[in-house]
Formats: structure tokens, C-alpha cells, sequence
């Protein structure tokens, strides 16, 4: 292990300061194989106290720091320096309202999970034991449940942007992680919410979300199975 | 501080602290039966780490064995080294079976058997493959199909609160005083019951699997009403945390097949636990790594030994262990399918923690008088489920379980009694932290102070102890809680002070790690994850029993509370 000079360029903004968000450049030494989150520890706990930004497991599991590197969305935790190089230029997810620094508003990105009704909807009878489901009704909402609600891929895309209404990719998912799963009844209620010119069809299959989903999650292929579901119930 | 100067009041039946499996599970469970409940959570609940889990959770289903929970009961016993209370131990195998079929129900993704059941797999001192699982991300489903569940049953849900104390009087806790960490201010919730589920404290380690978040706040806050802690010396290090990160590579790696490979090349536990090799429970694991790492046999003579899957094949690590396979590539460029990955014992789980009854209600003494009103669940809370080492895949059952169990008797409690009065000052406690933090004048850091913390614990108090090493740590740590007194944060600002909440975080690190050393120094013996190299034998005669400890006039004072056995069961070497 190495030590590199770099440049992190960083966009603040205090809500009790400034009127609308600016540049700073933090210029460091560090280790050539840190990720992105360790330059943003770095910097808050020797450089600069009041740099704001979320963190937790640090190993790309819980979603909290989804922000904007050189133009990608990435989970800083997960994201090695070396990927940009010694120039950096860190933002906050894009198409969200900014609380401070890096933090931005998921109120509304919590509040659009619950418009799909995000939990099974059972009227078949109750077993004693387990709801029996094949490995290959597993495998239909496996890589579904992946998702962590990073948000990374509703900050991507363009269809979000100007739709504030908009379901977006994130809770469309989880529509169809509900929807497709073998022990749920009420995918008729689902499908009707998502039927909709802010639901699946406010998607126009641009990938975006599926290139910025850490997870590697084949977001707009599962939004395509909704709306193909839709039409054929309307057959 | 009087209640008007609060920026906000609530008045709720139940507050849980913490949205993790432990919170989440109680949360709905009173919300199911009417009452009002808020969650609070210094994240927002799906980033809570019982999303970190990766393995599995127990229950004894019997869905691809001939399991039963006696089997489940004994191998709980002796993996706790006989130390875990075995009523609870009992009582908890049991519940396992339905609370894994009520998650089936509502919804989680388990993975399955050929004939469509919930799929199984062997894990660490388990005699038969009893982990349910889904994938590698077991923690992650749970966690998500909880929370989903919630917002069903309109749990309320304040999202990134951080409570900086608990309200009580005369021996009631009255509600929590805690933070908007979004907009800053001080908030009252007033309520009639409080549930501590604020998870483990592994973040006073350097090398860990913990989250940042993972501070002991409930521990912390516990200790500060002058509560005790149970068992506070029983840390578990897991055998294999990611090399230099110590971020989790599942024991289910080691279930599905993974061998432990040292410099020699030889699957080293053949010396240590030869009936169960790599599968022997996590204390023998972890010791017999760091042996071979002290001997001289790590990697290159370094401090790691490899986690070798290659013989798995592509196709089963991609199916079991995605998540597994990803870390390794992305954190230490290694290819699991075609390399082994370097791996180290890393700071993991609690098994000590706020002291609390079958019943998860908050105890004051060794008599286990119940504080009225405050209740613990999770890892933040000690059984004693676990004893002097915790079996994987028994704390996600753990937390799920006495979530529930804390949940019926938070509804049963609020309903029986009334709301009472909160004392004149309520937020009092809460507002001298943050006067001091965002007045003083000092010159510290909080950060500087919590990597000494850190680097000084993972040094002197890992998986070998002894007198010396420990009395090194604990004067580091009366040092640091002097610095404490001087620590000047950078932020004075209300919106997202990031600064300020890691600040309180540090003074939590600093207040039970000290009890952790102590307990452990009080300790003389060796029992489950407490080793210790001057006293190397199990000493059931002297110390067959629980430590609490409580923090009187600055010092920290202890008792001892008898250990629950039944006749059918009385200690034996353990072996395997």
C-alpha cells in the first residue's frame, strides 16, 4: 500500500448559511487503496468537522452512502479511489433536495415505497407451517430482494428528474419483487397503482437505473415484466 | 431544561430504540395489538446492521435433518461454555420454530429444499443443519420484510432520531429525550414503556464487523441511570472478518464447505477441533487462527490465514455466497473462485449487554428487581441467551424472538398502567451532553480519541487476554475519558451535525468499554469468547456465574447473579 496525493472537489451546502450549494477542495494524502467513504472519514474527522454525509456498514449492504462520483452514482463505501483516479469531484445523489452537504431528502423516496403496498397480501389460507414455493418461484423475486433502498438508481434516472410523482425504479422494484412472488394475492391492488402514467409506464427504459444499482439489479428488465403483466390481464 | 424548552413533545404508549430485527419485530407486535408505537433510529430502519447478517437463522424446522429442539437446547448450552441461562435457552428453542414460520408468512425469501420448503444448512456448533437462509443476505430479508411489515400496521416511524437519554423517576422510566438529527433539536417522547434495541458496541474495536453505527447508545444510556450490565466481558470475535477491514465473510462460507487454510497450506483445525474442523463454534475458530497467526504460521508469517471456497466450484459460491464473493473482489481485489481470501478474527457480537429477564424487562440488581417501563431486546440486551459465546445464526433468532416476546409485554404493560408524570427536568441529562459539546473550548478531537479507543482494543483485548495487556487498556481509556471532557466539535449547527452525534457516540465507546476491561480483569478464568492466557482452565467453581456491573460515583462496582441450570444439564468439558 501506496500514498497518493489528491484533490477531492466537494459540493457543500448549509442550510443555515449558504443560499444555494458551492465547491470546496480538500487537498490530502492518502492511502492509494482507500475508497471514497475513507476519504470522506478522513476529511470530516481530521480536516473538517462539519462535512455532512451518511454512513453506516461500510460494506455495501445498507444503502446509506449512495452519492455522485465524477458523474457516477456509487455506494461511496464500496468505490476504490483508484476507479477515478486522483481527482475526485463528490456530490449528492442528483434529482433529490439537498438537507446538507452530501445528505439529501429520501422523505419522499420512503413515501413513494409505500404506495405499492410493499408487503405480501395473503387471502389464501394460513399452513401450519411453511407456504410451500419451488427454487424456481424463488428464483423469479431473488435477485428482486437484493435491492437496499440506496436510491441510487431513482437519483439516475431522467424519468424521475422533471416527475416528482413519479413511483420510480426503486419501489417499482419491490412492486415486482410482491407481485411475482408465488405466495402473494394482491398483486390485482398492485397492479391497479402501478398502472398509471406516474407508475410503470412513466419508465422509458433508458438502463440508467440499472447502471447506477450497486447491486447490479436488472432494474428496467423487471419493469418491462410489469407492464407486459399488466397487459395481459387487461387481455 | 424544562419540558416547554423542548422543540417538540410526543406522548406515545410505546417508544422503541432502535429499528433493527429486535425494534421492528416488538414494533409490530404492539402495533398489531393497538397500541401506539414510535420506532426511533439514529438511520433509517433498513440501515439498521442486522441487514449485515449473512448466514442464517435458527430453528430447529427439521426440514432436511432429523433436528429437534432438545438438539438445538444442548448445543446452544454448551457452545454458551455453560454460562447462558437455560430456561431461556429453553424457551427460546421453542419459539424459534413458530417465529421462523410467522417471517415465512409474511413474506421473507427464504431459500429452499427440492420439495419447496425452507432450506437449511449446517453452521459453527450446530449438530444439525439448522440455519434457514436466504442466500448470503439472510439479515437483509429479514430486515426489510420487518420494516415492510411495519409500515403495513402503520408503525410510526421518526427516522434518524438519536436518543441522548433516558427520562425517568423513582425507578421508572418515563420516555427518551433524543435528537433531530435531520433538523437538530431536542424532542420529548413521553411514554408508558421504552425498549432498548439498540444493538451491539463492536465499533470500540478497530478491526470489526460492525457498522459505524454499532456504538452501545442503549448500553451507554443504561449505564448512566445507574442500571447494571451483564456479562459485559464476553466479546465475540468472528473467525473470519475480511483481512484489514474486518468487514463479515459469513460462517455459512465455512458451512457450505470453505476450509481454513494456514501457511503451511493444511487445514489447520484438524489441531483444535477435529470432530468439527472448520465448523467447531466461533471462540475455538477464532483462538486457533490467531494461534496459528502467533506461532508464526499466518500467511507469509503475517497476521491473516486464508478462507480457501475454490474447491466449491463457481457455480455453488455464485448461488450460496454471492455476497461473500463480491466483498472479497471488491474490498481486497481477490477472486474467491479462483483465489483463497486472506481473512482475520474480527470484533463481532455481544454477548453481555443491558442486563434484562426472560421476559426482555430492564433488571436493577442481582435479585432481577425489574425497572418499570424499560425493557431490551437484540443484541443491546443480555438473557442470558448466549452465555460466554453465542452460536451463529442464534442472534437473528434472538432478536426476532425477543422482539416478539418485548412486544406482547410492552402491549400487556401499557395497557395495565397509566402514563405518569415526567420529572421537572427531563431534558436535563441530554441538554448538559450537548451544552458541553457545542460550547466548550476544548482543543480534541472525538475522532483522534475513538481510533486510540480502538486501535488499543483490538490490541489488548482481542481473542488472548491477560492482566498486563489489560491494564494497558484501561489506563488508556481513564486517559481518554479525560481528553473526552475537552473534546471541541467543528459543527455548532443544527441541520445534520454529523459531528456532533459522533461526538456523543465516542462518550458512549468510552463509558461501557471501560466496564468491558473491568469485567474481563475481574474474570479469573478462561470461558467461551474470554480467554485468558494467566488463567487458562475454566473455573466452574468460583466463576460459574453472571457479572453485573454498574457505574457508582465514577467507579465501576460489581455482583454476581447465579446461572439458570437444569439437572439434565450440568457443565462438562467442552469438546468438539
Amino acid at each position: 500500500m501506496g500514498k497518493i496525493n489528491i484533490t477531492a472537489k466537494i459540493q457543500r451546502y448549509n442550510p443555515e448559511q449558504d443560499k444555494r450549494p458551492r465547491w470546496q477542495d480538500f487537498r490530502l494524502e492518502v492511502d492509494d487503496e482507500s475508497t471514497i467513504l475513507d476519504i470522506l472519514n478522513e476529511i470530516h474527522w481530521k480536516i473538517d468537522g462539519t462535512l455532512a454525509y451518511r454512513r453506516s456498514c461500510r460494506s455495501s449492504i445498507c444503502g446509506s452512502c449512495a452519492m455522485n462520483v465524477n458523474g457516477c452514482n456509487v455506494l461511496a463505501c464500496e468505490t476504490p479511489l483508484h476507479r477515478f483516479g486522483n481527482k475526485l469531484k463528490i456530490k449528492p445523489l442528483p434529482g433529490f433536495a439537498v438537507l446538507k452537504d452530501l445528505v439529501v431528502d429520501l422523505e419522499p423516496f420512503f413515501a413513494k415505497l409505500r404506495r405499492i403496498k410493499p408487503y405480501l397480501i395473503v387471502k389464501r389460507p394460513i399452513p401450519d407451517k411453511e407456504f410451500l414455493q419451488s427454487t424456481e418461484q424463488f428464483e423469479e423475486i431473488g435477485e428482486s430482494t437484493l435491492c437496499i433502498l440506496c436510491a441510487a438508481c431513482s437519483s439516475a434516472c431522467p424519468s424521475s428528474w422533471p416527475n416528482e410523482d413519479y413511483i420510480g425504479p426503486a419501489a417499482l422494484l419491490k412492486a415486482y419483487r410482491y407481485i411475482f412472488d408465488s405466495r402473494d394475492d394482491g398483486s390485482d391492488d398492485r397492479l391497479d397503482i402501478i398502472n398509471d402514467k406516474n407508475g410503470v409506464w412513466r419508465c422509458h427504459t433508458i438502463f440508467n437505473c440499472m447502471e447506477a444499482c450497486p447491486k447490479k439489479i436488472k432494474i428496467t428488465e423487471y419493469l418491462s415484466r410489469l407492464k407486459v403483466k399488466i397487459l395481459e390481464n387487461s387481455l | 431544561m424544562k419540558q416547554e424548552e423542548a422543540k417538540k413533545f410526543h406522548k406515545i404508549d410505546v417508544v422503541v430504540v432502535g429499528a433493527g430485527l429486535a425494534g421492528l419485530r416488538a414494533a409490530l407486535e404492539v402495533a398489531r395489538n393497538g397500541a401506539q408505537v414510535a420506532v426511533l433510529s439514529k438511520v433509517y430502519p433498513t440501515r439498521s446492521h442486522s441487514g449485515g447478517a449473512q448466514g442464517g437463522i435458527a430453528a430447529a424446522l427439521a426440514n432436511v435433518s432429523e433436528d429437534s429442539v432438545d438438539s438445538h437446547v444442548f448445543d446452544t448450552i454448551k457452545g454458551s461454555d455453560y454460562l447462558a441461562d437455560q430456561d431461556v435457552i429453553k424457551f427460546f428453542c421453542q419459539e424459534a420454530i413458530q417465529s421462523i414460520y410467522e417471517l415465512e408468512h409474511m413474506g421473507v425469501p427464504f431459500s429452499r429444499t427440492a420439495d419447496g420448503r425452507i432450506n437449511q444448512r449446517p453452521f459453527g456448533g450446530h449438530s444439525q443443519p439448522r440455519a434457514c437462509f436466504a442466500s448470503d443476505i439472510t439479515g437483509h430479508v429479514l430486515l426489510h420484510t420487518l420494516y415492510e411489515q411495519c409500515l403495513k400496521h402503520n408503525v410510526h416511524f421518526f427516522n434518524e432520531f438519536q436518543v441522548f437519554s433516558l427520562i425517568t423517576k423513582d425507578s421508572i422510566c418515563r420516555g427518551v429525550a433524543a435528537w433531530d438529527i435531520r433538523d437538530g433539536g431536542l424532542h420529548i417522547f413521553h411514554s408508558k414503556a421504552v425498549l432498548l434495541a439498540t444493538g451491539g458496541y463492536g465499533r470500540a474495536w478497530k478491526i470489526t464487523s460492525n457498522a459505524h453505527a454499532n456504538t452501545g447508545d442503549g448500553v451507554a444510556l443504561v449505564l448512566e441511570e445507574g442500571l447494571p450490565l451483564e456479562d459485559m466481558e464476553f466479546v465475540q470475535y468472528h473467525p473470519t472478518g475480511l483481512y484489514k477491514h474486518g468487514i463479515l465473510l459469513t460462517e455459512a462460507a465455512r458451512g457450505e464447505g470453505g476450509y481454513l487454510i494456514n501457511d503451511a497450506g493444511e487445514r489447520f483445525m484438524k489441531k483444535y477441533t477435529p470432530a468439527k474442523m472448520e465448523l467447531g463454534p466461533r471462540d475455538m475458530v477464532s483462538r486457533a487462527e490467531q494461534q496459528e497467526i502467533n506461532e508464526g504460521r499466518g500467511i507469509g508469517g503475517k497476521d491473516y490465514v486464508y478462507l480457501d471456497l475454490r474447491h466449491l466450484g463457481a457455480a455453488k459460491i455464485l448461488e450460496r455466497l454471492p455476497q461473500i464473493y463480491d466483498l472479497a473482489l471488491n474490498y481486497l481485489k481477490v477472486d474467491a473462485i479462483k483465489e483463497p481470501v486472506p481473512i482475520q478474527p474480527t470484533a463481532h457480537y455481544s454477548m453481555g449487554g443491558i442486563a434484562a429477564n426472560i421476559h426482555t424487562e430492564v433488571i436493577s440488581d442481582a435479585r432481577g428487581t425489574v425497572f418499570s417501563g424499560l425493557y431490551a431486546a437484540g443484541e443491546a440486551a443480555c438473557h442470558s441467551l448466549h452465555g460466554a459465546n453465542r452460536l451463529g445464526t442464534n442472534s437473528l433468532q434472538d432478536a426476532v424472538t425477543f422482539g416478539r416476546i418485548a412486544g406482547i409485554r410492552m402491549s400487556r404493560y401499557v395497557q395495565e398502567n397509566e402514563l405518569l408524570p415526567l420529572p421537572a427536568n427531563p431534558l436535563e441529562k441530554a441538554q448538559a451532553k450537548i451544552s458541553r459539546l457545542m460550547e466548550g473550548n476544548g482543543s480534541e478531537k472525538h475522532a483522534a480519541i475513538r481510533e486510540v479507543l480502538q486501535e488499543n482494543m483490538t490490541r489488548y483485548l482481542g481473542v488472548f487476554r491477560n492482566e498486563a495487556d489489560m491494564r494497558k487498556v484501561l489506563d488508556v481509556i481513564r486517559t481518554l475519558q479525560q481528553r473526552y471532557q475537552n473534546v471541541r466539535i467543528d459543527d455548532r449547527g443544527q441541520a445534520y451535525n454529523l459531528d456532533l452525534f459522533e461526538a456523543i457516540e465516542v462518550g458512549n465507546l468510552l463509558s461501557f468499554s471501560e466496564v468491558i476491561v473491568e469485567s474481563a480483569l475481574l474474570r479469573q478464568e478462561s470461558r467461551g469468547a474470554h480467554y485468558r492466557s494467566d488463567f487458562p482452565k475454566r473455573d466452574d467453581a468460583n466463576w460459574l456465574k453472571h457479572t453485573l456491573a454498574w457505574r457508582k460515583n465514577g467507579k465501576i462496582v460489581f455482583d454476581f447473579k447465579t446461572v439458570f441450570i437444569y439437572p439434565e444439564y450440568q457443565p462438562q468439558e467442552r469438546k468438539y
